[in-house]
């Protein structure tokens, strides 16, 4: 088959495009050439669009109104860069998450147009299967997006919630989902079962997300992410696109790799993280009775004996955590690494892997406050280093710190790497309240003999520990 | 088993490879921008948008496309925008201020 000159052009910028994606991820791995992949990328993106009209008017002639097209177009780009410019630091996990509910939204329309405009019978069996998935994956990325974003929001609770068999009724909905999609295949006008496709997909999106706590909510964004993808590779397996196909396999994995990243750094499995429910109610009470004994009190300090324990340091480790999202303390962190170190303090930074709601969110934070990247430490870089360290500054960081992990079997955190703050001559944690966390794990360390707790918003206290510090 | 898919599915693993290989080598520091960035280039649905928006096909088909077209959009354009805006932070001790 020889395609014509037009439509060869059209391929030709289609493979560009792909090369140009490729490259742009593979700059991505160093934060010097990071920028220019954005670029080469965006100009990937410039030629599948291109090509995607030139092929639309020039080659089978189906584009014919060009009206909402440029409207679609039009305000998409000034929503886009509104929100691109605009969005504050701290809210990128929220950002994210409503991003992916945009991806799974756009691919799920696509494959319902695709049904409206073949009519089933015309399909072939790959045709159908493929617009199945789709519609299927972009429907529950759609609402499974919007319930992490709820969660993030805080307008839907971020416990888990859970009920009776529960995980045996989603694995139902989803053999459901996939028994009708087969069923597509062998009688393809059954309209009835496509649109069912398309509504447990919307169903399921809700439900699995539901039973997912806040602190697991990296997993769930990395899936999210993965999904997204998966669903626009379905849709390049539909129309017979190869650079759909090529995005979004490169998606689908990059959100796998990312999740599995984030269950190991939790020592947990996918599905642990997924079916498991942490922190639900009944299990987590009977664990942390057992766990932390009522007796001894946490050792609560003021912010001026803090300040003097600052003060004579040489080397201060910085635990930042979820807290310092929430208070947007991250500018108040730098201010006072800024006076330590003009006192002569060495002053590094421990990022966990699963700190904040998404992966890297502590990094990007602290990017935008002006900490140098390379000040910046992974976990098994630095963490034997807190032994001969003078002060970890734990700021809003809780799971991540907790000794139980290492030595309590019990805990439902057990075996999940931490950083080792409690091996520090002075562990200074900085946190709202005594209450325990998010996931309702009670924190020995708040309670150790060389742990000083400082309770406030972690944003004031930071000012404070500056301005004592200048005096 | 039709040819089309077979070709489909050559691509769609070695993309995944690819993809593995390329991925698993940005470092932590930079997983942030890396899923606004995978989530810019996911906005490639654009491609099976545009030619739902613009077609022949009935006044559901051209909404349902033009709202996917709007959907698509933001997330290339805002995807894109949010990526470089926080690679633009990221600096190295030294770097200029």
């Amino acid at each position: 088959m020889t395609l014509s000159l037009t439509e060869t052009f059209v391929q030709l910028l289609y493979l560009g495009a792909s090369i140009l994606f490729v490259l742009g991820l593979k700059d991505l791995g160093d934060a010097q050439t990071a920028r220019r992949g954005v670029l080469l990328a965006e100009i990937g993106m410039v030629a599948a669009v291109a090509g995607t009209l030139l092929y639309g008017v020039g080659v089978t002639q189906v584009i014919v109104r060009w009206e909402w097209i440029v409207v679609a177009l039009l305000i998409g780009s000034a929503v886009g860069t509104g929100m691109g410019l605009w969005i504050p630091m701290t809210k990128m996990p929220e950002r994210i998450a409503l991003s992916h509910a945009f991806g799974g939204l756009a691919v799920g329309l696509v494959g319902v147009v695709e049904y409206l405009q073949h009519g089933g019978p015309n399909m072939s069996t790959l045709q159908i299967t493929a617009t199945g998935l789709e519609v299927a994956l972009g429907a529950l990325t759609f609402t499974g997006s919007i319930m992490a974003f709820g969660k993030l929001q805080g307008f839907i609770t971020g416990r888990p919630v859970t009920y009776p068999g529960q995980n045996i009724s989603n694995m139902l909905m989803i053999v459901g989902t996939l028994g009708l999609i087969g069923l597509l295949v062998y009688s393809p006008d059954a309209s009835w079962a496509f649109y069912s496709v398309a509504t447990l997909g919307v169903l399921l999106g809700v439900l699995l997300v539901l039973p997912i706590g806040g602190a697991d909510m990296p997993v769930v964004i990395c899936l999210l992410n993965s999904y997204a993808g998966l669903a626009a590779a379905a849709t390049g397996f539909a129309l017979g696109n190869n650079v759909l196909i090529i995005c979004g396999a490169l998606d689908g994995f990059s959100g796998f790799l990312l999740g599995m990243m984030m269950s190991k750094a939790m020592n947990r499995s996918f599905a642990n993280v997924l079916f498991g429910a942490f922190g639900a109610a009944p299990e987590a009470k009977a664990v942390t009775e057992g766990a932390a004994p009522s007796g001894p009190a946490p050792n609560v300090g003021s912010v001026e004996e803090a300040a003097e324990v600052l003060r004579a340091a040489r080397s201060v480790i910085v635990v930042p955590g979820y807290g310092m999202a929430v208070s947007q303390a991250q500018h108040a962190v730098r201010d006072l690494a800024n006076i330590l170190q003009a006192n002569g303090c060495d002053v590094r930074y421990a990022i966990h892997p699963v700190a904040g709601r998404m992966p890297g969110h502590m990094n990007v934070l602290l990017a935008e406050a002006n900490v140098p990247y390379d000040h910046l430490y992974d976990l098994d870089v630095i963490n034997d280093d807190f032994t001969a360290t003078d002060v970890a500054l734990v700021v809003g960081a809780n799971d991540v710190v907790n000794p139980a992990a290492r030595s309590n079997q019990s805990s439902p955190i057990y075996g999940m790497p931490i950083l080792s703050a409690d091996m520090a001559k002075t562990c200074v944690v900085l946190k709202r309240s005594l209450n325990p966390g998010f996931a309702g794990i009670e924190n020995e360390l708040f309670v150790r003999s060389n742990t000083m707790m400082v309770l406030g918003d972690a944003k004031k206290t930071l000012m404070q520990f500056t301005a004592a510090l200048k005096e | 088993m039709s040819l089309t898919l077979i070709f489909g599915l050559y691509v769609f693993f070695l993309a995944a490879f690819t993809g593995y290989q390329v991925i698993s080598k940005v470092p932590h520091l930079l997983h942030t921008p890396l899923m606004a960035f995978t989530n810019a280039i996911s906005g490639i649905s654009l491609v099976g948008s545009l030619l739902a928006a613009g077609g022949h096909y009935g006044t559901v088909s051209t909404m349902l496309g033009a709202v996917a077209v709007l959907a698509a959009t933001i997330n290339v354009v805002g995807g894109f925008l949010i990526t470089d805006r926080m690679l633009r932070m990221f600096k190295k001790k030294g770097g200029a201020r």
